[in-house]
């Protein structure tokens, strides 16, 4: 989240869209009501089903799945041509004044530079036009034709109201309202904050939908705003934190990446990192990459890590694909590349796509290691259950390891919400049985690998002998010595730029500011420098004070980066310095400083006269309405249709077929081949949670199963009738990878979808229930499901997909 | 937010048809009634703080447990409870957090280290040094014989493909920290959490 949950009671209109918070994220919604009950806010829904977010909504919209880049296309440029965008923010903060390449183009479909060969863009003309100096020139009117404000306005100029509706299949009349009722948060004293969640990410073009959603918030001046904002209401309780701690196959912590095979040269790969400015004077924070990755190597490798090795530059695995995501591992794995796999606390034979490649893919193993509290699918995949899961173990020549671990309840530690929230937990009992904490664990391991080598020596031992382990009792390092060596610590004495001696060498370092690129300091995640100080943990302070009465409790836990609660507050002011509205101060210019209720997130001196803009991160300043080459299928976002679709074509490209999905999407040959076409299955469907089940693993705790003890699927009535299913009915449902059998919920919460002459119905498939737990046993969902991924980040499409249903 | 009612009106909505011990879960109790409730049934428990660990609102949760640290005494957690200072959630828990007892105390829950060899139908239970000493002489092995220093181009490439992990996201920072710090110290590569899922 960009905000925070308590900061949604703030906003004057909720758009839930691609997510279900009242069901998802129950608690968190509480603030939803809290914001229509005293804050008359008001709340729109736009979901292919009528939820319980819906239910509480001042105005429900059915779309079809996989289509919002198309509804969000068409409101930015009913923005634009309706001028109902906030004209100095745009101009001040966004980089629409920002000129492009001449070069740059879109044509059905297809920016510049596309290869069909390897189904992906050479991004050479995707880059503003650079001055003499290297700065991207710029047209403060946005009149230029290449500027991004006209290039944005042409670009979106085709989603008409007319072709948003036959792309998404809402009535006209509930699209119109929608877009009315957010162009009304285009004055300063309102907000509209956007609340998403996988129903955003799941998708092919899972990350330019949020991209599109970005936009729109630029556009009506809701970034850094009291109660505004683009808010990802994560899946799992600290998968915040692992992002944050970089446990993807490309990052290092602190969203620092590993370097490419091509990237020899360590002053290479940090000067592509710390990025200089594209606009004369901006911050551009990335600049100082380099600080935060020797402090990372210093806090990893110890002594090892000098200046004279590129501080063991070469000690880090260097990535020859882009990703070694689940997908692509798992491809290898089907294919016999993969040879042993871990899985800590997940259950992959549950939770990926296409379930009876992920049995064939974890049998090619010579070894498994399942670390988990409970007892999954995955930890059983040898087992034949019947129909439930057919497999003869005989075949299977797999060696499993099951290892117990403790939960939450068992062990002190951190996990970060939503709102990037640090907050510090105890333990309250030991675990069952000989359950060990996965620390204890992986300690265990490390040491015995570490020994083998010392002993046996093999292929390069070094960062494996070096490795630091600066914890007192080494078998059992303590979440507290953790923390703090994530924090980070000064080596060295480590003085500011006017030699005032800010942390003392061996002090733990207050903020990020502190770490440096010489060595005197290492940090294992710079961006949680300052959760754990000289003053203690502050991840566990609670005082719950709100000195403001706007819900910004600063005082509680501990947030990132530097315990700010909203990112980009400095364009919550305007470039004045003053708030934009009264009802809206967050943080403010009093003449010698930058204060306010919450941590600026701009540097606290720099006056509004210096016209710094207030996106620090980025090279411009600027929030970013062009992505340039960061987004893998293009600077502007642009509707492609699931890989699985209920239409014949792209409504935007009826006759391009290389641009009617995602053109740079990633499919492997025997996927493509597992896709269903319409006629076989003919109807979309999507996959959701349910508010008394989380995943896979309430199935195990009683009274969860009590609440909702049986797999179901939710259908429309008039399809229902057309196949003569009446509730209570089990059907089957199937697609071109598998089926699931289930009750049938017969409902008049998915409505048939009138598009052209055309009728489409949505199936509703919730992903809980298994084989095992306390439930009634069924199949997993994810037999369904299609193993192709966003284009950017590789999260599977769960939410769109084919499939038919047989009365049983 | 927290509805305000008198002890009456409590016992007449709970009288109205809503269970009332689920009505104090979603934080709905009077306090004369939560603090009689707490008064007599968990007076001589410890409390813990902590949070719910399903979905990322991160609900503040009370443990509370028996127990006195004497030596041969176990500590027993037998109530969980939503924390009333917590500013998200104000001592709330939505249907899945009041059901967290159930997950800690579930039948499913692991407790002896286990192997299932190739081709067998059956779990075996194996001590932890047994398992930590297989497991570890199987990455030593998978990773001196694929372990690649340059790659065909002859660049410094130092991974490890061939064996893969994938990370929880319900562990806390500090096993996520370390588990990163030992995962590239071995030059693995893919490694992933549910982020990507
Ligand atoms: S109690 Fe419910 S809303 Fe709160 S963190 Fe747990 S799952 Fe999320």
């Amino acid at each position: 989240m960009t905000n925070h949950w308590v900061d949604i009671r703030n906003a004057n209109l909720i758009l839930s869209m691609g997510g279900n918070s009242a069901e998802a994220h129950p608690v968190g919604f509480r603030w939803v009501m809290e914001a229509k009950e005293k804050n008359d806010a008001r709340l729109i829904s736009v979901d292919p089903r009528f939820t319980r977010t819906g239910a509480v909504s001042d105005f429900h919209a059915e779309i079809r799945t996989g289509t919002d880049i198309a509804f969000l296309g068409g409101l930015i440029n009913f923005l634009i041509e309706t001028d109902q965008f906030h004209h100095e923010y745009v101009r001040e903060y966004t980089d629409a004044s920002l000129i492009v390449r001449e070069d740059f183009g879109f044509d059905d479909g297809l920016f510049t530079g596309f290869d069909a060969e390897s189904g992906s863009y050479d991004t050479e003309t995707w880059h503003y036009e650079h001055d003499e100096d290297g700065f991207a020139r710029r047209d403060e009117t946005l009149q230029h034709p290449r500027c991004v404000f006209q290039l944005m306005r042409a670009h979106f100029s085709r989603y008409t109201l007319d072709v948003v509706q036959s792309v998404c299949g809402t009535p006209r009349h509930k699209i119109e309202r929608v877009w009315n009722m957010i162009a009304e948060t285009v004055v300063p004293d309102k907000t509209m904050t956007i609340l998403y969640a996988l129903g955003w990410t799941q998708h092919s073009i899972g990350s330019q939908i949020i991209r599109t959603a970005a936009i729109v918030q630029l556009l009506l001046g809701n970034m850094g705003m009291l109660g505004g904002g683009v808010n990802a209401l994560r899946g799992h309780s600290n998968i915040q934190g692992l992002t944050d701690l970089g446990l993807l196959s490309n990052l290092l912590p602190g969203y620092m990446q590993l370097a490419g095979s091509e990237e020899q040269d360590y002053q290479e790969y940090i000067a592509e990192r710390a990025r200089a400015p594209l606009v004369p004077d901006e911050v551009s924070y990335w600049r100082n990459y380099e600080r935060f990755h020797v402090s990372l190597m210093k806090a990893w490798f110890g002594e090892a890590a000098t200046e004279e090795n590129d501080w063991c530059y070469d000690w880090l695995p260097k990535l020859s694909v882009n990703l070694y995501d689940v997908l692509h591992t798992f491809e290898r794995m089907s294919q016999g590349e993969v040879n042993g796999y871990f899985c800590q606390g997940f259950n992959p034979l549950a939770a990926f796509p296409h379930k009876e490649k992920v049995t064939a893919s974890l049998s090619n193993l010579k070894y498994l290691v399942v670390m988990d509290p409970l007892s999954t699918e995955t930890a059983e995949f040898w087992k034949n259950r019947g129909e439930l899961h057919d497999v003869d173990p005989s075949e299977i020549q797999t060696e499993v390891f099951r290892l117990p671990t403790t939960c939450f309840a068992e062990e002190n530690g951190t996990i970060v919400n939503s709102a990037r929230w640090l907050q510090w937990h105890w333990g309250a009992a030991p675990p069952p049985g000989e359950a060990k904490p996965d620390v204890e664990i992986i300690a265990g391991l490390f040491h015995r690998l570490q020994a083998m080598y010392r002993e046996e020596g093999g292929p390069f031992p070094d960062p494996i002998l070096n490795l630091t382990w600066p914890y007192r009792r080494p078998e059992e390092p303590r979440p507290e010595e953790l923390a703090r060596e994530y924090n980070g610590w000064a080596l060295e004495d480590v003085y500011d730029e006017n030699q005032n001696l800010i942390c003392g060498r061996g002090e733990q370092v207050g903020d990020f500011g502190t770490l440096r690129a010489d060595g005197s300091t290492a940090c294992g995640c710079w961006l949680f420098a300052g959760c754990w100080t000289e003053d203690g943990n502050q991840m566990a302070r609670r005082d719950n004070s709100d000195p403001y009465g706007i819900g910004m409790t600063l005082g509680w836990a501990w947030a990132w980066p530097a315990n700010r609660r909203i990112l980009y507050n400095r364009a919550g002011a305007r470039p004045d310095g003053t708030p934009w509205a009264p009802n809206k101060a967050l943080v403010w210019w009093n003449g010698s400083r930058w204060v306010g209720a919450d941590v600026p997130d701009f540097p606290v001196t720099s006056p509004p006269s210096a016209g710094l803009g207030p996106f620090i991160m980025n090279q411009t300043g600027r929030g970013q309405l062009f992505a340039r080459e960061r987004m893998v299928e293009g600077p502007f976002p642009e509707h492609y249709e699931p890989f699985e679709t209920p239409v014949a074509n792209n409504a935007l490209h009826p006759n391009n077929p290389l641009s009617k999905h995602n053109p740079a999407a990633r499919v492997f040959e025997q996927d493509r081949e597992n896709f269903g076409t319409l006629e076989e299955y003919p109807y979309a469907a999507t996959t959701y949670r349910l508010t008394e089940h989380f995943h896979y693993w309430t199935m195990h705790a009683r009274l969860n199963a009590i609440m909702q003890p049986e797999k179901f699927i939710e259908i429309g009535e008039t399809l229902a009738n057309e196949l003569g299913i009446e509730k209570g009915d089990r059907v089957r449902v199937s697609s071109k990878r598998g089926h699931v059998d289930a009750v049938a919920v017969v409902t008049k919460r998915i409505r048939p979808l009138q598009m052209g002459d055309r009728t489409i119905h949505q199936i509703g498939i919730p992903i809980h229930w298994g084989y095992l737990g306390e439930t009634k046993k069924a199949q997993l969902t994810n037999a369904l499901t299609p193993f192709v991924g966003d284009a950017n980040t590789q999260t599977p499409e769960f939410k769109s997909f084919l499939v038919r249903v047989d009365k049983l | 937010m927290t509805l305000r009612v008198t002890r009456r009106q409590f016992f007449k909505l709970g009288a109205a048809g809503m269970a009332t011990s689920s009505m104090a879960m979603m934080g709905f109790a009077p306090e004369p009634a939560v603090a009689s409730i707490r008064h007599f049934k968990l007076t001589a428990a410890k409390i813990t703080r902590n949070n719910c660990t399903y979905c990322s609102v991160g609900c503040g949760v009370l443990l509370y447990s028996r127990g006195d640290a004497s030596i041969n005494n176990v500590d027993d957690i037998f109530h969980i409870e939503g924390d009333p200072d917590h500013p998200v959630s104000r001592g709330s828990l939505c249907p899945k957090g009041a059901g967290l007892l159930d997950f800690v105390k579930s039948r499913s829950r692991l407790s002896h280290p286990m192997v299932r060899e190739p081709g067998t139908d059956e779990w075996k239970r194996i001590s932890w040094p047994e398992a930590l000493d297989r497991i570890s002489r199987h990455m030593k092995d998978d990773r001196d014989a694929n372990f690649v220093g340059q790659d065909e181009q002859g660049n410094t490439v130092n991974h490890w493909v061939t064996t893969g992990f994938l990370a929880a996201s319900a562990s806390s920072n500090e096993t996520a920290y370390l588990t990163h710090k030992v995962v590239r110290s071995l030059g693995m590569l893919a490694f992933d959490n549910q982020a990507r899922v």
